[in-house]
């Protein structure tokens, strides 16, 4: 009996009956069909088994930290430098703070005018119900977080809302923050783009101000860009180095759409990021971009899926990793092309650059195709820095670290240099600056 | 181009262009009387009925009875490999037949049903031709096993599992189930609990053995299991090429064959393994290959996959010693009712150590070719080296293909690459070859032919024209 109760323990990670009936209590304002949504979300967490090491799609993950711990526990630990707070930040749409809205910026004049909506959830689920149901969270989860993807839906409480009309071109970006405070946070950006609009989003995880021994942040994104719609998406997770952090992503592109998605992973003591781009109609693209800079003994496991599901669809995955210390990285992506896709035109790469004699990292990039009229390529390499190139520096009377460094910043400009706004550009650059003064590898000294 | 591989053994000649990798010359079968039949069905019975048989010493029919008992706690890898594996009936399956006697040493001894088969199939005419020695399985044990006197006389050893761990335990049973240990896999545990036949060859220092070594396996009765073991220890300095080739007859419920082969290249030793797998296609070949390289030692398997129902292999080499080379060169045809699942193990466990994996596939019809791939670097090593290049053709607009590498790297002191390709045969080759003169058939053979020639070109030349021939043969009817 003792270890049925460990394993129950192990299964809900103190998410118990009651905390989500005192959770859903606390949603005073929110509509029934809402609330019901959320109590069967919460029947699939509770039914969901925790990963186990057999689980093909926790492959090389270190299944040990992933317990849940739903309590909160502030203090006392380390303190690192205090992260300087992102240039990007001041320009937030909207600001939570421990799942509550903190800040509402002040929009753009013409936002309101050409019929935008940038709202909280809490406000969406009252105001836009129809996108909600049809929208949040409806795409199926297909690489192995069913059970984390429940817990987001019945403990989500607040998050972003952005409709953008037919036709309509936002020419701003619109940058979204989500501050972890103490217990465990539950992010959510969902972003619609109607047929032939056009809109640039920035999400920003960031740590809070009060430390924690253990944190959990358990986040949610769903991107629809509908016929002709573009959509320019860049994430940022910077959660403090004690969180367990899951990133649950979805992308539907429809006729002549196109998605560009950009996450930078730099926080959390074990990451794992989902990634589901399905490519429903003719002309559909999807460009997945990735940057991870790992070190200490952090892990960061991405997992993707490109699912070419009509004729003439493209995608094209890029994602790097800087690997420092004793960190590890997983990447593993699937390429799958339906029957019909015939034309598809599919591009998988991961790139691992070592940075120390420590680290780890594992690549499974993967394809399954069943049309034959295709240009399906995969590639993943694994090495350090180009020994010739650092000498060709150092022969030019460039400093060995300054040298080493201007290589590793090489490495990630490939994929930064794909993004269209150069203020974000810029602004994403200077964070991972931040980060990577610690990405040194220990041949530079 | 000479065309000695025309000459008919048996007629119709057609039927039977001698290597025997034309899928339809290796569908017949002979009526047999067996002596020995261990009956359907697997349990301690059946272990200790081989066991006893071949008169095995104690520690032996420990280890089967040892290995049954992993193999009965071993779940079918399905959370990883398809379900088909499901279909297979471990009650219904025959563990042992066999005639009895000891291998023959000449032709003329083997009786004559058995005989005819490997004539029809052409061995006889290969072992004349261009081999050192032949080994011939007929259902559980090896009908006729001859080494020419001039290897022989170097000291190379070529016999059967059942005579090697009897006449030379000293050498085989220090390696024995050591490079693929019973609990490696499921049907590794179940080939160490039920084996019979296969190879055990050892060549001593210094000896670089001219002409390749080969064995032959043939399935005859149905519902029947094969199981050979084989060990091939080269010592020091030494060289060996192994060739391997199967065929079996069409029989309307499915066969099973899992086989372990374990290969030891000992300090700059090298060791090539050619495969050429041509199981009609409701065998079950599930198959658990892998070599250990020591030191500046070398282990290269060419494997050609061509029949079977479903084939699960993935030759593997485990690069103890330092600058250790390991390479597999694979290429896998699945036709309809296909899967050919197959790829490649590299385990780099010493430093400047590298490895080299060349896979070609080819999906026709409602074929599916799957490569499943290990290349694993551990931490503090360096100078590793590993290149993975996968290409997949497929033909028709149903036809599957999957990829699956894992590759894992510690360290920053190793280059590692894979790359993958997936491509249907160019239209405009097509289109230029036809507007020279020919059918659209005789275009897609000569490039498909292309696609696989870079590879086809590292085989002997007897495989190679062979394997030419008959992927003339898989693409006929496959356009259009």
């Amino acid at each position: 009996m003792a270890t049925q109760a460990t394993e129950t323990q192990a299964a809900f990670g103190g998410f118990s009956a009651e905390l989500f009936s005192a959770h859903a209590a606390g949603q005073t304002a929110a509509p029934s069909w809402w609330l019901e949504r959320k109590r069967a979300a919460y029947a699939r967490f509770a039914s969901l088994a925790m990963p186990a090491r057999t689980d093909e799609a926790w492959r090389f993950s270190t299944i040990a930290g992933l317990a849940l711990d739903a309590s909160r526990k502030a203090g006392p630990v380390e303190l690192g430098a205090a992260m300087p707070v992102p240039a990007l930040a001041a320009r937030a749409a909207l600001t939570f703070s421990g799942n509550r809205l903190a800040g509402r910026g002040q929009p753009p004049p013409d936002l309101a005018r050409q019929g935008v909506t940038v709202e909280t959830l809490s406000e969406a689920v009252l105001r836009h119900p129809d996108l909600l149901r049809e929208h949040f969270m409806a795409q199926p989860q297909r690489l192995g977080s069913g059970k984390f993807a429940a817990l987001h839906e019945a403990f989500v409480q607040e998050g972003a809302f952005i409709h953008v009309p037919p036709g309509v071109e936002v020419s701003e970006p619109i940058v979204l923050v989500h501050r972890a405070e103490e217990g465990p946070s539950f992010p959510h950006t969902l972003v619609i783009a109607g047929d032939g609009s056009k809109v640039s989003v920035v999400d920003l995880f960031l740590a809070g101000a009060v430390p924690q021994r253990t944190a959990l942040a358990v986040g949610a994104n769903d991107l629809y860009a509908g016929h002709g719609a573009k959509i320019a998406y860049a994430g940022v997770q910077d959660w403090s180095r004690e969180t367990l952090s899951f990133q649950l992503n979805s992308t539907v592109v429809r006729r002549d759409a196109s998605v560009q998605s950009l996450n930078i992973h730099l926080g959390g003591r074990q990451a794992r990021h989902e990634s589901l781009s399905q490519l429903q109609a003719p002309g559909a693209f999807s460009e997945m971009l990735a940057l991870t800079a790992a070190e200490g003994s952090q892990e960061f496991d991405q997992r993707t899926l490109q699912i070419h599901q009509a004729p003439n669809t493209k995608s094209d995955l890029l994602y790097k990793n800087a690997l420092a210390g004793r960190a590890r990285t997983i990447f593993s992506g699937l390429i799958v092309v339906d029957q019909d896709a015939q034309k598809t035109d599919a591009y998988q790469s991961n790139r691992n650059l070592m940075l120390s004699d420590d680290a780890e990292a594992n690549s499974l990039p993967g394809l399954e195709i069943q049309a034959n009229d295709v240009r399906c390529t995969h590639g993943a390499t694994t090495s350090r820095v180009d020994p010739e190139q650092e000498f060709y520096l150092k022969s030019r009377g460039i400093d060995p670290t300054r040298a080493h460094e201007l290589l590793v910043f090489g490495f990630f400009e490939e994929v930064l240099n794909r993004l269209g706004d150069a203020g974000i550009h810029g602004a994403l650059t200077e964070m991972i600056v931040a980060k990577f003064k610690g990405l040194r590898s220990p041949h530079a000294r | 181009m000479p065309d000695a591989q025309t000459i008919a053994i048996d007629p119709p000649a057609a039927e039977n262009p001698a290597v025997g990798i034309d899928q339809s010359s290796g569908n017949f079968s002979y009526e047999m009387k067996y002596e020995f039949d261990a009956g359907s069905g697997l349990s301690e019975r059946t272990v200790d009925y081989i066991s006893s048989v071949k008169k095995e010493a104690p520690w032996l029919r420990e280890f089967r009875m040892n290995a049954l008992k992993t193999f009965d706690s071993k779940p079918l890898p399905t959370h990883w490999a398809t379900r088909d594996l499901e279909n297979i009936d471990f009650n219904k399956i025959r563990y042992y037949l066999a005639s009895g006697g000891k291998p023959k040493r000449t032709w003329d001894e083997v009786p004559d049903d058995i005989k005819r088969t490997f004539e029809r199939l052409g061995i006889p005419e290969q072992e004349r031709k261009f081999l050192a020695g032949v080994e011939a399985q007929f259902d559980s044990e090896a009908a006729y096993s001859n080494i020419k006197d001039t290897v022989a006389k170097q000291g190379v050893i070529f016999v059967n599992s059942t005579e090697a761990l009897r006449e030379h335990p000293e050498i085989f049973r220090k390696w024995f189930g050591k490079v693929i240990p019973t609990g490696d896999n499921k049907f590794s545990a179940l080939n160490s609990a039920v084996f019979s036949g296969g190879s055990f060859i050892y060549v001593p220092p210094g000896i670089k053995v001219s002409h390749p070594l080969q064995a032959y396996f043939r399935i005859n009765a149905e519902n029947f299991g094969q199981f050979e073991r084989t060990l091939i220890i080269v010592d020091e300095g030494s060289e060996v090429t192994y060739m391997e080739g199967c065929t079996a007859p069409k029989f309307s419920t499915s066969t099973l064959h899992s086989a372990v082969v374990e290969l030891v290249a000992l300090k700059g030793a090298k060791i090539q393994y050619i495969t050429v797998q041509n199981w009609a296609n409701n065998v079950f070949n599930l198959v658990t290959k892998r070599g250990l390289a020591h030191e500046e030692a070398e282990i290269k398997w060419i494997d050609c996959n061509i029949g079977s129902r479903l084939t699960m292999k993935y030759p593997g080499v485990v690069l103890k010693g330092r600058k250790a080379r390991g390479e597999v060169l694979s290429i896998a045809l699945a036709n309809d009712g296909q899967h050919q699942d197959t790829g490649a193990k590299m385990i780099h466990a010493a430093d400047e150590t590298t490895s080299n994996i060349i896979a070609k596939s080819i999906s026709v019809g409602q074929g599916r070719s799957t490569y499943r791939g290990v290349v694993h670097i551990p931490r503090h090593l360096k100078g590793c080296k590993n290149n993975t290049e996968c290409d997949a053709l497929l033909i028709n607009s149903n036809s599957r293909t999957d990829t699956y590498p894992a590759i894992t790297v510690r360290g920053d002191r190793h280059a590692v690459q894979h790359e993958a390709s997936v491509s249907k045969v160019s239209e405009e080759q097509i289109f230029y070859m036809k507007q020279r003169g020919l059918t659209e058939g005789q275009a897609m053979s000569l490039s498909v032919n292309g696609f696989v020639n870079e590879l086809a070109r590292q085989f002997p030349m007897e495989y190679s024209v062979e394997l030419k021939r008959l992927i003339d043969l898989e693409m006929e009817g496959s356009v259009g």
